[in-house]
């Protein structure tokens, strides 16, 4: 494995051991999956040899009103979800859905290609495929013999 | 979609709490939900992330209303999860509802994983205009 990929592979890990840090907090004090500080849309990242796939839970978004945008090794996501308007005489129960704009930008672990990124809105789920450039790759350089 | 507002017992025990272990491998969340009363009718919408449809099972036992749904983990192929912010999971959560509702008219749709239920007021729970007519 060349030295900058190790080095990568100890960024995910300790990415990975926060996580889990912050799953067992959370346990701990009892909180729910989604306490308010969080950014919003709640993102994973899986990753492959040589993509990662961000997926996003963005519930009750027209895919129109999703943007991605993707510079070097930044993805942004930005959104909106329009508030229930009620008419005259409507009155509400209960509001705990959120409404507004969103926008959020995750650094990934390598540059990406953006022609190959590609998205999808399935379910309320937001998936993005970013495949790494291809001058990110890592070279194998063989030594020649003298 | 299963609306089931009978039989209770076909449905699966899943007395679920938030963050419960059911013995599975999979957890039960609370859906964030809006409610909102019109004339005519309740309208309950709720977020569930990873639901179609085919997973949500609603069930209206007199004025209690159930809301379940499966929600398959997700694995893509060829990759490993390196972070996480959310959990996948199933869904449950149960209203208790003050006014009577039509069960025959209950509409339930799932759009970009948000739950709709339309629920009807019966003739009963129905405000009723009363005209009052002068004395001749």
């Amino acid at each position: 494995m060349p030295l900058q990929d190790i080095y990568r592979s100890r960024i995910w890990d300790a990415f990975r051991e926060m996580e889990q840090l912050q799953s067992q907090l959370n346990r701990l004090l009892g909180s729910g999956r989604d306490s308010e500080s969080v950014d919003y849309p709640p993102l994973k990242v899986w990753s492959s040899e040589n993509e990662a796939l961000v997926t996003a839970e963005v519930p009750g978004i027209e895919p129109d009103n999703l943007e991605l945008s993707v510079i070097n090794q930044a993805l942004t996501i930005r959104g909106s979800r329009p508030p229930v308007e009620l008419k005259e005489g409507e009155r509400h129960h209960r509001r705990e859905r959120g409404a507004g704009e969103f926008a959020r930008t995750i650094e990934l672990p390598f540059r990406v290609d953006p022609e190959r990124v590609n998205a999808q809105y399935k379910k309320g789920i937001l998936y993005v495929n970013l495949p790494r450039a291809a001058q990110d790759k890592p070279r194998k350089i063989s030594v020649k013999a003298d | 979609m299963a609306i089931d507002m009978t039989n209770r017992l076909q449905r699966p025990a899943v007395p679920a709490n938030e963050g419960v272990d059911q013995g599975r491998s999979v957890r039960a969340f609370v859906p964030r939900a809006d409610i909102y009363e019109t004339a005519e009718t309740i309208v309950l919408l709720a977020d569930m992330p990873g639901v179609d449809e085919k997973s949500v099972d609603i069930t209206l036992e007199k004025n209690v209303l159930t809301i379940d749904a499966a929600v398959e983990p997700e694995v893509p192929q060829g990759y490993r999860l390196a972070y996480a912010e959310y959990t996948t999971g199933n869904y449950h959560r149960v209203f208790t509802l003050s006014d009577e509702i039509d069960r025959e008219g209950i509409e339930a749709a799932v759009k970009n994983g948000v739950l709709k239920l339309t629920l009807p007021k019966s003739q009963k729970a129905k405000a009723r205009k009363i005209s009052v007519r002068p004395e001749n």
